[in-house]
């Protein structure tokens, strides 16, 4: 039927649905409030879960963070769905073409040895690295408590999968699949790789799901991330292999976008209580130093002699940064 | 024998898919839904980058085929070149 | 250009291997056993996780540029149905009703599902199935929130879904049916997990679900509906073939898994064709203009597919589960027992129900030729004419519920159609009581579990089913009124009959007013 739509306004009875109603007034809600406020079930569950039968399936006691509310940590993108996939879409159409360049080009061949040895040494071991930050933020997305929190974990561990699989990438272009063999076993046995595989191993058996957030994604990639995608970054770019710089530049950009996020969950848990404030500090603390000396040998590979400043900067830097989110660190 | 079956929805992206499954399965058996098309056939179905590419003029990757996809039924098996679904037994 | 010919392209199969295959590894500093504690439990024994053969081989890259193109696809049509006042082309607001039972009973399901795929793609020791539960967990969150934003619309305009999706499941007395399925699911461990949704829910009964639910919104002008709906189906393929490949993948790694994979499709089966009822009932008697009878969707999509996909499990061992048997005498009453049931109890329900027309009656009677003008049309004559007589019946008394289904006591014994069918069991010195040979087996095998079933109508009894600072001792006291505050339910407004229901009226009068020049 042929409707004729110029002649009709219809009044709508209501803008959204109660439970937006009741956090943010009688209005139009957006597709980021309707897909994330409260649609995580709370109060009622049939059966004790079988693998923690002291806790519901939702439970609030996973971790020993608190929140009156904990739709408060609302992530600053608004990602739900659709907005995170074309954000990512577009994202590695870029990744994509860059690739694509490269090896069309065979412009691997023309990045210096020395830098090709860097990258395939320290940049393509770190898949494993990424895949154990999958398996962190997997695990808050199941066992954390509110979707707003839990939503953004879960596109936070896929892109995990998808940082791991442009490293292998990377390694393929370099060296072809030799490389991966190469990394897996540095990573398995090599000597400048055991303390990060066993920072990595002690962090895949932590049970709160909060300390699992603030070690691996504010400490762990705070002090990673940077290191990889600015500094080392900058010295691929300086000495001749951008191509490397075009490979990584999905992650240069991922990583400083989610440290916004990452850093809005972190400063209003933090505000939300002094007991909150003490708990991320000593956590923050704690795996701070870990994570430098898991950092140290990598380093030294990366950057030589100069790797000592380099992580005195990195630690200065993430030390302001955490000042900032109002920790006492 | 049982059959397997794939359905699409029913739009301008999947009409050269239609043709080109048709095509190469003779045995295939064509049923159409509101907005949805269905493609039964005994035993196994093959869908072929090449019959489709030929039909749209440019190339294809067969994992296009997921985003108009509704439902299938069989055990599938996919390289680059074809996608198939099969019963075995 | 002669490197290029130096490189040889990295086949499909072969580029998967290498983005996901040797990611993971045996973790030596701390115990294989710590970091996945869930994978023996349930009593699967799994040798080589190498063996796991990924169906589709999706990189990230691939799945991100996929979806996205999906996504923009689909929202511009739900912008365009908003922005042109979509609904009004609807073949009539009574429609509406089933897709309000598709919000607050199926779009939870798939957050909670979104959920338990995040722990299975967590607790896997094997990185192929993690892999793909983790896209099935990401698609699953999809699913939730394009069902939300679609049906966002509607709840502008109509009543009934105001509430969302998740209020009224932790509540309302039949949606505690597909809710206790996937707590039910959820609370189990990764393995059975796989078998209840991936398998059973996913690849048996998800064809039920989706094909006949969006071929009716396509046939009754919803397309709203009909586009969330299938292009989730699209992400629907993936998971079928992952629950497919789990289960083959079980099967093959040691033959004491057949037991208990059985075991677990016996029960999973019954649990969701149960839950199925519900859809079964939304197909017979909810749409205006109806695609095809329950009993016809249960023999292509249950008997025909799963016939055959069951002849390919039998190689290993597998047998077609018992309760076949009665699914095959039940296909001819389930239905017409629960839109029964619904109409009784319509004062308590989120949406509106209604007596079938003339029409609609024989059209049933054409579906149905074995059972409904034997023993469903006299009944529906006969409230026909206590509400011509202005006494339309309503049952006040709140029914008793299955202990593992928790559908109300309304199905049938086997053989007699006329007898109310009672299961009993005693556990620890009390009785429970099932609807079924299929729910009674369930329970006996895990009572431990099945008592503690939060069942709504023992709640409301308990007093458990009122709003904060309720006072029942206080005079005038109305606990169904308060019940029904609870549960977000507007008293008149969301229940009741669709004849005269605000929504009727709303509907006439906005479409009179779009077709006609006053």
């Amino acid at each position: 039927m042929q409707i004729d739509l110029r002649t009709v306004a219809i009044k709508p009875l209501r803008h959204t649905f109660d439970h937006l109603v009741e956090r943010f007034g009688d209005k139009s809600a957006s597709r980021y409030q309707e897909g994330s406020y409260n649609i995580q079930q709370e109060h009622i569950f049939h059966y004790r879960p079988t693998w923690d039968a002291d806790r519901v399936l939702f439970d609030k006691k996973r971790t020993k963070i608190q929140m009156k509310d904990w739709y408060a940590l609302k992530d600053p993108r608004q990602y739900y769905y659709g907005a995170y996939t074309i954000a990512r879409a577009r994202q590695q159409e870029a990744a994509e073409s860059s690739f694509e360049m490269i090896e069309d080009r065979g412009l691997a061949e023309l990045i210096p040895a020395e830098l090709k040895q860097i990258a395939l040494d320290v940049l393509v071991p770190m898949r494993h690295v990424e895949w154990g930050g999958n398996m962190g933020n997997s695990y808050i997305t199941a066992y954390g408590y509110g979707t707003v929190i839990t939503q953004p974990c879960l596109y936070h561990a896929m892109d995990h999968l998808g940082v791991a699989q442009y490293l292998t990438r990377i390694g393929l272009v370099l060296d072809g699949p030799d490389a991966l063999d190469a990394a897996k076993e540095a990573w398995m046995s090599g000597a400048a790789w055991q303390p990060m595989r066993h920072h990595v191993e002690n962090l895949l058996v932590l049970d709160d799901w909060f300390e699992i957030f603030v070690a691996q994604n504010l400490v762990l990639e705070g002090l990673l991330n940077p290191m990889l995608y600015d500094y080392l970054d900058a010295d691929f770019s300086a000495k001749g292999g951008t191509a490397i710089s075009m490979m990584t530049r999905f992650m240069a950009e991922w990583s400083a976008e989610t440290a916004k996020w990452i850093d809005a969950q972190i400063k209003t848990a933090a505000a939300e209580s002094p007991e909150n404030k003490e708990q991320l500090s000593a956590w923050v603390k704690h795996y701070r130093s870990a994570t430098r000396e898991a950092l140290a040998p990598i380093a030294q590979r990366a950057f030589g002699d100069k790797a000592d400043d380099v992580l005195a900067d990195l630690v200065s830097e993430f030390n302001a940064r955490c000042a900032k989110l109002g920790l006492a660190v | 024998m049982s059959t397997v079956f794939i359905a699409f929805q029913t739009n301008e992206d999947t009409r050269p898919i239609v043709e080109s499954i048709l095509a190469d399965n003779p045995h295939a058996v064509l049923d159409e839904q509101p907005a949805m098309v269905k493609i039964n056939a005994e035993g196994q179905l093959v869908i072929k980058r090449e019959s489709i590419e030929e039909r749209i003029g440019r190339s294809f990757d067969l994992q296009e085929l997921q985003i108009n996809l509704i439902t299938l039924s069989g055990n599938i098996d996919e390289d680059d070149d074809q996608f198939t679904l099969a019963w075995k037994n | 250009m002669d490197m290029k010919a130096n490189k040889k392209k990295l086949g499909l199969k072969e580029k998967y291997a290498h983005m996901t295959r040797g990611l993971d590894w045996e973790t030596t500093y701390q115990p294989m056993d710590k970091v996945f504690p869930q994978a023996t439990f349930e009593g699967i024994k799994i040798h080589d996780w190498e063996k796991w053969e990924d169906p589709f081989r999706l990189t990230m890259d691939a799945y991100w540029k996929y979806q996205a193109e999906k996504e923009r696809k689909l929202y511009a049509v739900l912008d365009a149905f908003a922005q042109n006042n979509g609904h009004l082309g609807i073949t009539d607001a009574r429609y509406l009703n089933a897709v309000k039972l598709f919000l607050t009973g199926i779009s939870p399901l798939e957050y909670v599902a979104h959920r338990g795929f995040a722990a299975a793609g967590r607790n896997f020791p094997g990185v192929g199935p993690r892999v793909a539960c983790l896209m099935q967990s990401i698609d699953e969150i999809r699913h939730a929130q394009t069902q939300i934003h679609a049906l966002s619309n509607y709840n502008k305009f109509y009543e009934g879904f105001h509430a969302g999706a998740a209020h009224q499941i932790e509540r309302i007395w039949y949606l505690s049916v597909p809710k206790s399925f996937f707590d039910d699911a959820f609370s189990a461990g990764p393995f059975e997990w796989m078998i209840a949704i991936g398998f059973s829910f996913e690849y048996v009964l998800t064809n039920l679900l989706f094909v006949p639910f969006m071929s009716g919104a396509a046939y009754n002008g919803d397309m709203a509906t009909v586009t969330f709906g299938f292009s989730a189906q699209s992400d629907e393929a993936r998971h079928m073939t992952l629950g497919l490949e789990c289960i083959k993948f079980m099967l093959e790694q040691d033959p004491d898994n057949l037991p208990i994979v059985q075991k677990w499709i016996d029960k999973w089966a019954w649990r969701g064709i149960r839950v199925l009822t519900l859809v079964g009932m939304m197909m017979d008697y909810m749409l205006p203009k109806r695609v095809m009878s329950w009993k016809e969707a249960w023999e292509i999509y249950f008997e025909q597919n799963g016939g055959a996909l069951f002849n390919d499990l039998a190689k290993y061992g597998i047998k077609v589960p018992d309760c076949i048997t009665q699914c095959t005498v039940d296909k001819e009453h389930i239905s017409h027992q629960a839109w029964c049931t619904f109409y009784q109890y319509a004062h308590a329900s989120a949406f509106h129900t209604w007596l079938p027309n003339a029409e609609e009656m024989d059209w049933l009677s054409a579906k149905y030729p074995n059972t409904f003008d034997k023993y469903y049309r006299p009944r529906y004559e006969q409230w026909r004419e206590m509400a011509d007589k202005g006494e339309r019946f309503y049952n006040n008394t709140l029914p008793m519920l299955c202990q593992v289904c928790q559908i109300p006591m309304v199905f049938t014994e086997p053989d007699d159609p006329t007898k109310i069918c009672y299961r009993e069991s005693d556990y620890q010195g009390e009785k429970y009581h099932t609807c079924s040979d299929g729910c009674k087996h369930i329970f006996d095998d895990e009572p431990e579990k099945y008592i503690q079933a939060w069942l709504p109508v023992h709640q409301i009894y308990m007093g458990n089913c009122w709003p904060e600072g309720t006072d029942p001792t206080a005079e005038g006291f109305d606990p169904m009124a308060k019940v029904l505050e609870w549960y977000h339910i507007e008293n008149g407004k969301d229940n009741l009959d669709y004849e005269g229901s605000g929504d009727q009226a709303n509907f006439a009068a906005w479409r009179g007013a779009a077709t006609q020049n006053t």
